[in-house]
């Protein structure tokens, strides 16, 4: 075997994507890897500025510009067929003409970062990469990361509905950092199940809508902010504030059993409220209907007949017109269930 | 990395023993769809648990139902990832043999927790072939009997016609023998190794 020959062999083993050109630029061998990629073409006798367009470090026309380029990293489009980048490297061969025609060059190519699109596009295999070449394990660490990815977006899919779904169960409303209905609901219960006896306020923004429908829903959570904030000044630490409607507030009183001491309170509530909210440009003026009550709850009593007696207050109290408070003379005791439909405790007091 | 396993296990049994018994083994260990979550981090007895019952119910010693799973993951559809990132291992399956050594850090590279045993393959002479796996790091999966399952699949895959068993286990590793008779028995089925990751 020739010396020619012997690299020929070696270099289509260790550099499957090399070409040998010779001083005319015309291709004498390219490796099997490189041969497929130029298929249909035959690779051999073509000259190699037709087969591959030199884009870096500038451009090339002749043989001798190619052979100028050694050691420099070389962009080269492919002229054929998916017109791929690759990346290159050229090296002269040796002036006595041992390892083939002097002039000549040898030219190791790889598809650099475009070698996904290349494997699919050439169809190639592992057996296509020299043995060392990490392609393979790229490709692979690929296809792992991807197959990690879609999982792990699938995973936050599922995090995501559990996260509103536990959102909802949650006892806080988002708006206002007060207490939602759900958590009222169950501070109520326990009032009740404790057979403790406490005054509640039913509270219902007055305005509100205005401010909300003429300067938009921004300044309609300003206020509803600002409004739950000046509540939770007034009232005491173990009292239960919660947001239970668009503009309505429930707060439940532990251990208050005096209609006066609660009349205070929605006073000081009521105008709190109506202290001016400036959002910066234009200060919004909204104020509140109070209805309260005071009672106190047997284990089976039905939570929503002393709501239902707030409300019928809270109704008066706008009825009665805006800023008002109204309190139920409750039952001395209890809220039982019927107490719902009978009108019953109805004498009120307005303030 | 259990919830990997668990995973691997739960639609193992789903598609091999159906949804009646999959949903009877859930409830009788009181697992949550959490035990399930490949990237969450699951107590290894959860597996353990998981498999015994699992032997127990379908009548089989763990080692022969964890060699099951294993031929499951590399030949059944719903599994082809695992197929694939095997294939990538080697050109023909004397050439996979030989990047089962590998296995470990590749399994790494695609989950960092991944932590699979040890494995060591000895040419014993011209077609035969000794395997020994580290005992497991993890709790209640021994790789062995996997391997075993996923080496048969594999063959097949490659269309290599060998005979591979379990050749017994001591406290330090187990043993596996792979006898290759033919390598190029069968076509094998085909590997586009730029197919692009597999979207269930």
């Amino acid at each position: 075997m020739t010396a020619v020959a012997a690299l020929d062999a070696m270099l289509a083993r260790l550099c499957p994507m090399f070409a040998l050109v010779g001083p005319t630029g015309h291709v004498l061998a390219v490796g099997p890897t490189l041969a497929r990629v130029l298929a249909p073409r035959e690779g051999i006798g073509a000259r190699f500025l037709e087969l591959f367009e030199v884009l870096r470090p500038q451009s090339v026309e002749t043989m001798a510009g190619l052979a100028a380029l050694e050691g420099a990293r070389l962009r080269l489009r492919s002229r054929t067929g998916a017109s791929h980048v690759l990346k290159g490297v050229v090296c002269r061969l040796p002036e006595d003409g041992s390892l083939g025609p002097v002039g000549g060059v040898v030219l190791n190519l790889s598809f650099g970062i475009s070698v996904v699109e290349a494997v699919r596009d050439y169809a190639l295999t592992g057996a296509d990469f020299a043995a060392t070449d990490p392609t393979t394990e790229m490709l692979y660490l690929l296809e792992a990361k991807s197959v990690a990815m879609e999982e792990s977006r699938r995973l936050n899919h599922r995090l995501e509905g559990a996260r509103q779904a536990a959102q909802e169960q949650a006892l806080t409303d988002p708006l206002t950092g007060l207490r939602n209905r759900r958590a009222f609901d169950l501070a109520l219960a326990r009032f009740r199940d404790a057979n403790q006896p406490f005054a509640l306020l039913h509270v219902d923004l007055d305005h509100f809508k205005q401010v909300n429908d003429t300067h938009g829903h921004a300044a309609g959570d300003l206020v509803l902010r600002v409004a739950a904030r000046r509540m939770l000044a007034v009232v005491r630490v173990d009292d239960v504030i919660a947001r239970v409607g668009g503009d309505e507030f429930v707060l439940l009183f532990p251990g208050m059993e005096d209609a006066a001491d609660l009349d205070l309170v929605a006073r000081r509530l009521i105008s709190a409220i109506e202290e001016p909210v400036s959002d910066g440009t234009r200060c919004h003026r909204v104020s509140a209907s109070i209805g309260g009550t005071l009672g106190r709850m047997r284990a089976g009593d039905d939570a929503e007949a002393i709501m239902a007696v707030a409300d019928r207050a809270l109704y008066a109290a706008k009825e009665a017109g805006r800023g008002r408070f109204v309190i139920a003379t409750a039952p001395p005791v209890a809220f039982p269930a019927a107490a719902r439909n009978d009108g019953q405790g109805a004498a009120m007091r307005s303030r | 990395m259990n919830g990997l396993i668990n995973r691997a296990l739960d639609w193992f049994v789903r598609d091999t023993f159906g949804e009646a018994l999959r949903r009877g083994l859930v409830e009788a260990l009181s697992l949550g769809e959490a035990a399930f979550e490949p990237l969450m981090p699951c107590a290894p007895d959860v597996t353990e648990r998981l498999l015994a019952a699992l032997a127990e119910r379908v009548g089989r010693a763990p080692e022969e139902v964890l060699e099951d799973l294993g031929t499951y993951l590399v030949s059944q559809p719903r599994t082809e990832a695992v197929r694939r990132l095997l294939r990538f291992g080697g050109v023909d399956f004397i050439d996979f043999l030989h990047s089962l050594e590998d296995l470990p850090d590749r399994a790494r590279l695609a989950m960092p927790d991944f932590a699979l045993s040890e494995i060591r393959l000895h040419p014993e002479m011209p077609g035969l072939y000794r395997i020994e796996v580290g005992a497991c790091p993890l709790a209640g999966v021994a790789l062995g009997p996997v391997l075993v399952g996923m080496l048969r699949a594999m063959a097949d895959d490659y269309g290599a016609l060998v005979l591979i068993g379990s050749r017994g286990a001591d406290a330090r590793c187990e043993v596996i023998e792979v006898r290759l008779l033919d390598a190029a028995f069968a076509h094998g089925r085909a590997f586009d190794l730029g197919a692009g990751p597999v979207v269930r």
